[in-house]
């Protein structure tokens, strides 16, 4: 039960953005290209702590063969990997970056990944900080606010259906092996 | 109309039949697949491990998930506007689960009086050796339902239509009522199904169904199934929030956001509790699904012919169905049910002074031809039942009476026969028990 071929319906369920928001931050293309093409995540704030929400969504991203550089100025190493204090001293591109911190803090960090040339920046589930977004945004990156990368690969991949979750997708085409 | 695929808004007909299920990549099956198995293969030990902590999404053991039952669960989340869905053996265990999942000891339930008798058994004697009070109010009355309310109520519920006497509940009014307080509105909307009302467009948080009913519809299999609008800020609640001792102290909340309710929900209780839906069952309700708007929209259109029919009848003494101008709902059915409020309802035969109408109702029900006489409602067979002497007869006459059930009640469930032909069965039976 896999994905069909990139057909889904507006998602709209659980999001604090308004439908113009959505639009453009939200944009199921856009998401689906990104976990397509992306490989390389930079995310910030990944806890060292295995219960927390940000080490699921890393380990599970590492486990679908993302390569993922944590950032955490707390930490030498997180699952394996060689930890840095920002995204400025991470020595390799990095095509997302995926925010774990608080919205307030994303202005900044939007400001690191345009300096570092990251593709897209991602801020997680209920994180909105549209100054953040608009300042990516107009360095020509792509950018997803209040979603989850976890949860938007299950969508697309097959996983979160599995859970009873609605993924909003449906498509009467034959999934694809990936 | 738009021409992009990517963001589409299809419609509930379209959900009803493709929703929760894309043709699998290797045989490209258009049906739904059976998968009749009790276990799922491992890739390795470290993804058991991973699977085992909720750290990959995957298959288990069927009592926690299987892909059968994940398109029924998907299906009804997609029908209702929910986020998700965790399918249960039965409406009663997705009551259940319900509570168990959301309540600790000591916390207090207020609920609608006007619930199915087994409902009201549940919350009254099962959850009570929870340590888990239940208040009842009279669902029409919101005044009630505020007063009942303590600093330890931790869940309002009610059903979108009364069972038995068809009261409409003020979904809008009771939900607001309840986010002003930080708790959360259940909803059991069996009578109703998503074909119908979607109480969480109208701001319920959890929505409960027995899918035996029109779910299923043809009365051959029992399940039920539990959903969320995801929209609750669960993090006042320390059985969603709090760090929980079955899976190394993991956050729910924090870790699965909107998802927390239903992780919990199949994660813990339905584990714990074994009260799974078998995929088979599963299968027949998604079977059911697919028909699901066509058969309540015959079924409700014949249901509300045969209330008329009944309401001008010489032997009956009164009818209640939502549906007709006389009931006290009819106003809020025409809200929340612009479709027609259900199938299900009942009616009084008269009866002289001084007569048994418990005989009466009996030999009305023994002379009828084409009414199955059974404990079941949304067949596709019409049926007809007693509550005082089945379905409601362990309660107290006192609850009977606050549920509005007399001992002159008779409930019908219309089904999809010819409704000339119901009209001629019940006209039969009328003639018959006045003999």
């Amino acid at each position: 039960m896999g994905p069909g071929p990139s057909i889904a319906c507006a998602v709209t369920l659980n999001s604090a953005l308004t439908a113009g928001q959505q639009k453009l931050y939200q944009n199921p293309r856009v998401i689906q290209r990104l976990l397509r093409e992306t490989r390389t995540i930079a995310i910030v704030g990944l806890s060292t702590d295995p219960q927390r929400a940000s080490w699921f969504v890393g380990n599970y991203l590492k486990n679908e063969g993302y390569r993922i550089i944590p950032v955490n100025p707390k930490a030498d190493e997180i699952m394996g990997e060689k930890c840095y204090p920002s995204l400025a001293a991470i020595p390799e591109p990095v095509d997302l970056v995926d925010i774990f911190r608080p919205a307030a803090e994303a202005t900044a960090i939007a400001r690191e990944a345009v300096a570092v040339r990251a593709k897209a920046l991602w801020l997680q589930l209920k994180l909105v900080n549209i100054e953040a977004a608009e300042i990516a945004a107009r360095a020509g990156l792509d950018v997803v606010l209040d979603r989850c990368v976890k949860m938007e690969h299950g969508r697309y991949f097959g996983r979160l259906h599995w859970g009873g979750m609605n993924t909003e997708i449906i498509c009467a085409r034959k999934a694809r092996l990936r | 109309m738009s021409t992009s695929s990517d963001n589409r808004s299809f419609g509930f007909e379209t959900r009803m039949v493709h929703a929760g299920h894309v043709p699998d990549a290797v045989t490209g099956a258009r049906a739904v697949p059976i998968y009749q198995t009790t276990s799922f293969v491992f890739e390795d030990a470290e993804q058991a491990a991973q699977l085992f902590e909720l750290k990959q999404y995957g298959n288990i053991y069927t009592r926690i998930s299987n892909p059968t039952t994940a398109v029924f669960e998907e299906r009804m989340a997609s029908l209702e506007g929910a986020t998700g869905a965790v399918a249960t053996a039965s409406g009663m265990a997705a009551q259940l689960v319900t509570f168990l999942t959301l309540l600790e000891p000591g916390d207090e339930i207020v609920a609608s009086s006007q619930l199915y008798g087994g409902s009201i058994t549940q919350l009254v004697h099962t959850l009570r050796k929870f340590n888990l009070p239940v208040r009842f109010v009279d669902p029409c009355n919101i005044d009630e339902w505020e007063a009942a309310i303590t600093p330890k109520t931790r869940a309002l519920y009610g059903e979108t239509i009364g069972n038995p006497r068809g009261a409409i509940l003020d979904i809008e009014r009771i939900a607001a009522l309840a986010a002003s307080r930080g708790i959360p509105l259940i909803v059991d909307s069996t009578m109703a199904t998503p074909a119908l009302c979607r109480p969480i467009d109208y701001g319920a948080t959890l929505v409960v169904h027995s899918a035996t009913k029109f779910i299923g519809g043809h009365g051959t299999t029992l399940g039920g199934v539990l959903l969320d609008s995801g929209k609750f800020d669960f993090s006042r609640f320390p059985t969603i929030a709090a760090p929980s001792p079955a899976y190394h102290n993991l956050r729910f909340y924090d870790t699965f956001g909107h998802y927390a309710f239903l992780m919990k929900a199949r994660a813990e209780t339905v584990r714990d509790t074994g009260a799974c839906l078998s995929p088979f069952n599963a299968f027949l309700l998604i079977q059911g699904l697919e028909t699901l708007s066509l058969r309540m929209e015959r079924q409700t259109q014949s249901a509300l012919a045969v209330a008329k029919f009944l309401e001008g009848h010489a032997s009956v003494a009164w009818v209640a169905y939502a549906g007709l101008p006389s009931h006290p709902d009819h106003a809020l059915a025409k809200k929340y049910l612009p479709k027609g409020p259900g199938a299900v309802f009942s009616f009084g035969i008269k009866a002289r002074a001084g007569e048994d109408v418990r005989a009466r109702g009996r030999k009305f029900i023994e002379s009828l031809q084409l009414f199955s006489h059974l404990a079941n409602i949304g067949d596709v067979r019409s049926l007809v039942i007693h509550p005082a002497s089945t379905t409601h007869q362990q309660l107290s006459d006192a609850e009977l009476a606050k549920g509005g059930v007399g001992a002159d009640l008779i409930r019908l469930s219309i089904g999809l026969e010819n409704v000339e032909d119901l009209l001629w069965d019940l006209d039969q039976a009328l003639l018959a028990q006045s003999r």
